[in-house]
């Protein structure tokens, strides 16, 4: 077993359904499968019991069935594994990034002028995601900067589990900055968290103005919007203000920049963006790293 | 065709609870989709048809999807307003700028078990 697998949290409870009352638990309630409720229906994990009556109130008549209220999310494995990232990363200090588009909206490219230009200052590591073949990683390594390539196979989406373990094989330095580019895929990649402190969006104007609308998950759950190749622009009758209207319209608090990574034209805007987002993650780790200064200090006391 | 995956998110924890509650078979299972979910419940039944099989707690399993309406803020009239795509406008005033509040829901609910 690997080392980020064998969380086996588990969050259940059963209960006879002969009583007349119902209750939900807020989702992100977590307990684990042995604890009390003053309710005066019967929990108890571990144990079957045949013959106790109808099932309840969803299905009526059967005897030899009980229900099982679990209320878990179903994307509940991978956000754990998310959560173990996003603790790790916050325990080094890294600013985790998780980029995301179409195919062909320039990730790479613009990953690797942003290794190249930001490398000097600060560490910068890149998980680069396809289904097959290792070229963008190629692409990045020939910068200079680390690069692991996940290939997901038959897979449309990077997931958390991927992360954990490419982690494992990537020299990350402490307080730098990890690229994750995703699988190119506007849908799949929304609901899966990495971990990362932020999905950025990117579109290049060579694509539809209206995607924000046509994909419109991938907007809500993005942080900043990166409008690509606006270089060409000129050339094309993207309508500019069309598509950050329609952005807003999924996501009201969608950030934008406009930049160009062949032209160099708005890259400074990402950079600041970039040490913007880094100082919350070096904000984060002092936070943890007091929180770790102050149980060793009360293990010194005690 | 990320549904596929999140089926065997699924499977994966009716095999969890089957171990740490100690039934053999799941009988049906209640999942909790918002119609502002980055899933396709329809997609996600079909998905579950296919992946069933291969796990003897959820092979005779049976899929009930409940459909959770999405909610949203409406920033210019201040109301909470019911949405059916996160593209809507405000139903009562007309305004885009929508914050959603509910309705992304994916959760597995209850379990009926043998």
């Amino acid at each position: 077993m690997c080392t980020v697998c064998g969380c086996g949290e588990g969050h259940a409870h059963t209960h006879d359904h002969d009583h007349g009352h119902d209750h939900t638990h807020p989702p992100g309630h977590d307990h684990g499968p042995f604890h009390d409720h003053d309710h005066e229906h019967e929990h108890e994990a571990g144990a079957l019991h045949y013959g106790k009556g109808p099932a309840g109130a969803h299905v009526p008549g059967l005897s030899q069935a009980r229900m099982v209220k679990i209320e878990q999310d179903i994307l509940g494995y991978n956000n754990r594994y998310a959560d173990q990232n996003r603790a790790a990363f916050a325990a080094k200090g890294l600013l985790a990034l998780n980029l995301v588009s179409s195919p062909g909206s320039g990730k790479t490219t613009l990953l690797c002028r942003t290794a190249t230009d930001l490398k000097e200052r600060l560490p910068v590591a890149v998980i680069e995601g396809d289904q097959q073949t290792s070229f963008d990683a190629d692409r990045i390594r020939a910068t200079g900067v680390p690069a692991l390539q996940v290939n997901t196979g038959k897979g449309c989406h990077l997931d958390a589990h991927m992360i954990g373990h490419a982690m494992e094989s990537l020299e990350l330095a402490d307080e730098g900055v990890l690229f994750i580019e995703n699988v190119g895929n506007l849908v799949c990649p929304a609901g899966f968290d990495l971990g990362e402190a932020a999905k950025v969006v990117i579109l290049s104007v060579t694509e539809g103005e209206d995607k924000p609308l046509k994909y419109p998950d991938m907007f809500a759950a993005a942080r900043l919007m990166i409008l690509n190749k606006v270089d060409l622009l000129p050339h094309l009758s993207f309508d500019v203000e069309h598509c950050v209207a329609f952005a807003r319209k999924v996501n009201p608090a969608i950030e934008l920049i406009k930049l160009s990574a062949t032209s160099g034209e708005g890259l400074e805007d990402w950079y600041s963006w970039i040490d913007a987002r880094r100082q919350d993650a070096l904000k984060s780790r002092v936070v943890a790293l007091e929180a770790q200064l102050a149980a060793a200090r009360k293990s010194l006391e005690g | 065709m990320h549904e596929m995956s999140l089926t065997e998110g699924i499977i994966r924890v009716l095999e969890e609870q089957a171990e740490a509650q100690g039934f053999a078979k799941v009988k049906a299972v209640w999942v909790e989709i918002g119609d502002l979910s980055t899933v396709d419940a329809d997609a996600l039944a079909f998905c579950f048809e296919a992946v069933r099989n291969g796990s003897p707690v959820a092979a005779e399993a049976r899929m009930e999807i409940i459909r959770l309406p999405g909610q949203a803020w409406c920033m210019d009239c201040s109301r909470p307003v019911t949405v059916k795509q996160r593209i809507d406008a405000c139903p009562l005033c007309g305004g885009e700028s929508l914050q959603v509040t509910g309705g992304d829901e994916m959760r597995i609910k209850e379990l009926e078990v043998e």
